[in-house]
């Protein structure tokens, strides 16, 4: 994007001609094709948001079988094996691949809807990112079909995953399945980094941003920071098992608590990165319903980078007991106290927002309000854990997993459902249904909490966590059986939301642009949006857009119909990172095979490490560089090379 | 209600120095979540059901107060037991270290999926190995050092004291003290493999004398046989039982498997997995894996006259 070429753009009001040109510029045809080929940032979200839905699916059915094996005492229903691959299963589908993607895929469609922008800064990465995901995925669910399933918990704890005590593939199918998963989530990460800087429509400074961007941006901060301490401790364990090394092999003088601190080092600050995203799609979907600007968005937005940044000094509460000094500890244990105030500030924010607003009741005004309670029971059993006594007779019993769903049901699922109603007009067109959507709510609330709020009390008598039974006569027979009912009621629940997404599909009312009559800049365009979001870029003078004219709080008025045409091919605009003055003109990169190519080739590689087929592995590495160098030729139409002078 | 391996009770030492600070911040978490419940019911109560489909430019837009207050007044308040909880988790930390003086050091080795316990004591001839099954003195702390030998495990007996790893290529130290006699559970707490579920341990704490009179017992080894049945059964013993396990005075003296010298005397077998009965001791003995799929221990095909003479002769071995 070189270019030395200075233009003026012409600044006007969309015409038919206008758009009819933008149209044909941005269009991915129809096709086989245009599916492998597209970079369409609303496409590749919506396809995230699928394939993180199925695994969500796929996920909610192995905690149902676990639940049916525990409804009572000394069943037998799984086989300890069984039982043991499931429930690693389940924690690595959950977390890898539904909880994170899922928040990628609402962040690739609606930035540069929520920034003015018509892209996101790297096209062409955002497939390949996608590609990688679900060949991650498919790669981690061809283990668990053959048999060859995580084994280990998603936590994977040395010496037990070593090939001493795990001959099978299971683990090899974990470690090279994440290692690979990890250069989609931090090719990801970069993208959104860049996209949120750079991206935005003129006007929009950084003190404009909607809270969902502050939350995706801090959570992509993160990933690119720990995901590699995680793709590493993976990569050492493959060659520990594989090619002898001892890393974590005492016999040799390596460490198990390595991998812990690699693991957790990563592991904590992605727990924030799997709440920070949905935490702003709270804070920026319960005000509309409430009919007034978020209460508090400066010290909301702080709060957000201040989660992570604490975050990163939080990770050994995982390891209280494993006899680190108690000095040492009581760092971590106070900040991990410490970390519960910026999370009271969102808390607090929306309560006030509520309190001081006209609350209007809509299925997804239920999904972020009632999430508000479900963070706080979620937040004050993680404040227990933090306390490091406390946390000696607290971890790895039920209370624990009671505390994580409480956080991610409570803070990922129900924000991502509240957050499919509300955008699902402007990314289909039609409205959800809102009486199958009160069926399907108070289905998953009521579930949730009969499955999980007794499962405190199931910790509290001390049953401990992976275990395939129990036996009778341990206090824990009835809130098993509780934890059971709740489970499938919430499973019902889901099955409705699905029910209704099929249903509103096809028959839901037609939405308009604005059904909800919302402030931000993604409602000002037609649902679905056009190819190219915006036919002239807007420029934006308040955090409202949309809302200016009855708020009357600001001097300056936002131009959403008059704006930068921008209308000679893929061209968007560049803006300075805090202040949002515009600074480029951006050639966008057109429809490529690039990143399915690269994809297919990196996930052909890693098929043959796990084979041990070095010289097929080369030769993918070879496809994948060649892919790569198609990827990145140098192209005249881009600037990227210097044009003939004649 | 108590069960046995609840932790909303204790009954000394370490676990007993945790409990007030685990009811204390479990009650600020039930408040703060009926708090926080009752003013999010309140805000949700002026909310308004309208009719579908939906006019929300009907409704005004306006901001209202600025709210601002709740975030401040809310974190003045949530800063009171944060800070308690703070301070009070580092005197706890403090109060619940191994104490400097203990009556007895005990070497604990969890392996995949039983509990191998050595009493320690500077004569080498009063030292012996049991498994599953730890006795202490009521009152005493006993220092309790736990040794990785396959994968992480961690030992808990929640009524006594927290959990501690035991991870191989280091030592963790943790400590028990009983204030009355009893049996207190415990079990595994971190993912061991198959079997995990099934790796229970127990400690009994019991009176001074009753104590020295165990630990007296457990110095011995088995009893010579006393009539020929006893006999066939201990000669089964140690060419069958001997491969893995050990009993102290025979030939059976294998070191990779539980010490059976005093099997007699422990109330479970297989780490809680059965009770210590003979028809059980019988059926786990044929059939190991239907009770404990994954055990090492492979199942023993024995004739019926020969598994009566191992279970009768076991049943010696107190």
């Amino acid at each position: 994007m070189i270019s030395t070429d200075t233009r003026i753009p012409e600044i006007g009001v969309a015409t038919p001609a206008h758009r009819e040109r933008l149209h044909k510029a941005w269009e991915t045809p129809a096709g086989l094709l245009g599916f492998l080929t597209t970079v369409d940032h609303k496409k590749i979200g919506i396809r995230y948001i699928v394939t993180a839905f199925a695994f969500l699916m796929i996920g909610g059915i192995e905690s149902l079988l676990m639940r049916l094996q525990l409804a009572g005492p000394d069943l037998t229903l799984l086989t300890p094996a069984q039982y043991n691959v499931l429930f690693s299963t389940h924690g690595v589908t959950m977390i890898f691949l539904y909880a994170s993607p899922i928040l990628s895929g609402f962040s690739n469609y609606l930035f540069p809807l929520l920034l003015g922008s018509r892209d996101m800064a790297f096209p062409r990465l955002n497939a390949l990112s996608y590609w990688i995901y679900l060949a991650a995925g498919i790669f981690l669910y061809t283990g668990f079909l053959t048999g060859n399933g995580p084994n280990d918990g998603w936590f994977n704890y040395v010496p037990f995953a070593e090939r001493e005590y795990n001959p099978g593939l299971n683990q090899d199918f974990y470690s090279l399945g994440m290692v690979l998963l990890g250069i989609s989530t931090t090719v990801g990460a970069a993208n959104f980094i860049v996209t949120t800087f750079r991206m935005r429509a003129p006007g929009m400074s950084i003190n404009r941003l909607p809270i969902l961007t502050w939350g995706t941006l801090t959570a992509s901060a993160a990933n690119l920071v720990v995901v590699p301490a995680v793709s590493l401790a993976f990569f050492l364990l493959w060659l520990d098992r594989q090619y002898g090394t001892h890393f974590f092999d005492t016999h040799c003088g390596g460490q198990p608590l390595l991998w812990q601190h690699l693991f957790w080092l990563f592991g904590h600050p992605w727990v924030y990165a799997i709440v920070l995203p949905a935490m702003g799609m709270v804070s920026d979907g319960l005000p509309v319903f409430c009919r007034r600007p978020l209460v508090g968005y400066t010290i909301v937005a702080l709060a957000t980078v201040a989660t992570m940044i604490l975050g990163f000094g939080v990770w050994v509460h995982h390891m209280f007991a494993t006899g680190l000094p108690g000095l040492g500890m009581s760092f971590f244990s106070a900040a991990s106290i410490v970390i519960t105030v910026p999370s009271a500030v969102a808390i607090f924010a929306w309560l006030a927002t509520i309190w001081n607003g006209r609350p209007v009741v809509t299925t997804a005004f239920l999904y972020f309000s009632s999430m508000i309670l479900m963070f706080v029971i979620g937040g004050v059993t993680g404040f227990m854990t933090a306390s490091v006594p406390v946390d000696w007779q607290l971890t790895d019993t039920y209370f624990v997993v009671a505390h994580l769903h409480y956080v991610l049901i409570g803070i990922n699922v129900l924000p991502v459902l509240g957050a499919t109603y509300f955008w699902f007009p402007k990314m289909t067109g039609r409205m959800m249904d809102e009486r199958l959507g009160r069926w399907n709510f108070w289905l998953v609330f009521i579930g949730l909490n009969v499955a999980f709020l007794p499962m405190h009390l199931t910790g509290l008598y001390g049953m401990p966590r992976r275990v395939y039974t129990y036996r009778e006569g341990m206090g824990w027979d009835t809130l098993n059986l509780i934890t059971t009912i709740g489970g499938f009621i919430l499973a019902a629940g889901m099955l409705l939301f699905l029910v209704n997404v099929v249903r509103s599909l096809r028959r839901g009312l037609p939405a308009g642009p604005n059904p909800w009559d919302a402030a931000t800049l993604e409602w000002s365009v037609p649902s679905p949006p056009p190819p190219y979001n915006f036919a002239v870029i807007p420029t934006v003078a308040s955090r409202h857009p949309l809302w200016e004219d009855r708020l009357q709080e600001e001097h300056a008025k936002s131009s959403l119909e008059r704006g930068l045409l921008l209308g000679r091919g893929r061209e968007v605009v560049a803006t300075t990172p805090l202040d949002g003055e515009p600074d480029l003109i951006l050639e966008m990169p057109e429809d490529t095979i690039a990143p399915f190519l690269l994809a297919v080739a990196l996930t052909l590689c890693f098929v043959a490490l796990l084979l041990k087929l070095l010289v097929l592995a080369a030769v993918a590495g070879a496809g994948a560089a060649f892919a790569l160098l198609f990827w990145l030729w140098p192209r005249r139409r881009l600037g990227e090379r210097e044009p003939v002078h004649d | 209600m108590t069960t046995p391996l609840s932790y909303l009770s204790a009954s000394g030492g370490q676990a007993r120095t945790i409990l007030p600070l685990t009811w204390f911040t479990l009650g600020v978490s039930i408040f703060v979540c009926v708090a926080i419940g009752v003013c999010l019911w309140l805000a949700l109560r002026r909310a308004r059901q309208r009719p579908w489909p939906l006019d929300m430019r009907s409704v005004p837009v306006e901001r209202g107060g600025s709210g601002l207050r709740w975030i401040g007044i809310g974190l003045a308040l949530s800063a009171v037991p944060l800070l308690v909880t703070l301070v009070w988790t580092m005197v706890a930390l403090a109060g619940a270290q191994t104490p400097n003086q203990t009556a007895m050091t005990l070497d604990v080795t969890p392996h995949q999926w039983w509990w191998e316990v050595r009493y320690d004591s500077p004569r080498p001839n009063e030292t012996f190995s049991t498994a599953n099954e730890i006795h202490i003195p009521v009152g005493e702390a006993v220092r309790v050092r736990l040794h990785g030998a396959d994968v992480i495990h961690s030992f808990w007996i929640p009524q006594l004291s927290g959990k501690t790893d035991a991870i191989p290529g280091q030592t963790n130290v943790t400590w028990l003290q009983a204030q009355q006699s009893g049996r207190y559970e415990g079990q595994c707490t971190e993912y061991c493999g198959m079997q995990h579920a099934h790796m229970a341990l127990e400690v009994v704490a019991e009176s001074p004398d009753a104590f020295a009179a165990w630990r007296a017992n457990q110095l011995q080894p088995a009893q010579p046989p006393a009539t020929a049945t006893l006999q066939s059964g201990k000669e089964v013993v140690e060419y069958r039982c001997g491969l893995c396990h050990k009993v102290r005075g025979t030939r059976a003296a294998a070191v990779s498997a539980p010490d059976l010298t005093h099997v007699g005397s422990r109330r479970w077998l297989a780490a809680g997995t059965v009770p210590n009965d003979p028809g059980h001791l019988a059926a786990w003995i044929l059939a190991p894996q239907s009770f404990k799929p994954g055990t090492l221990m492979p199942p023993q095909q024995l004739q019926g006259q020969q598994l009566a003479d191992v279970v009768a002769y076991m049943a010696t071995l107190r």
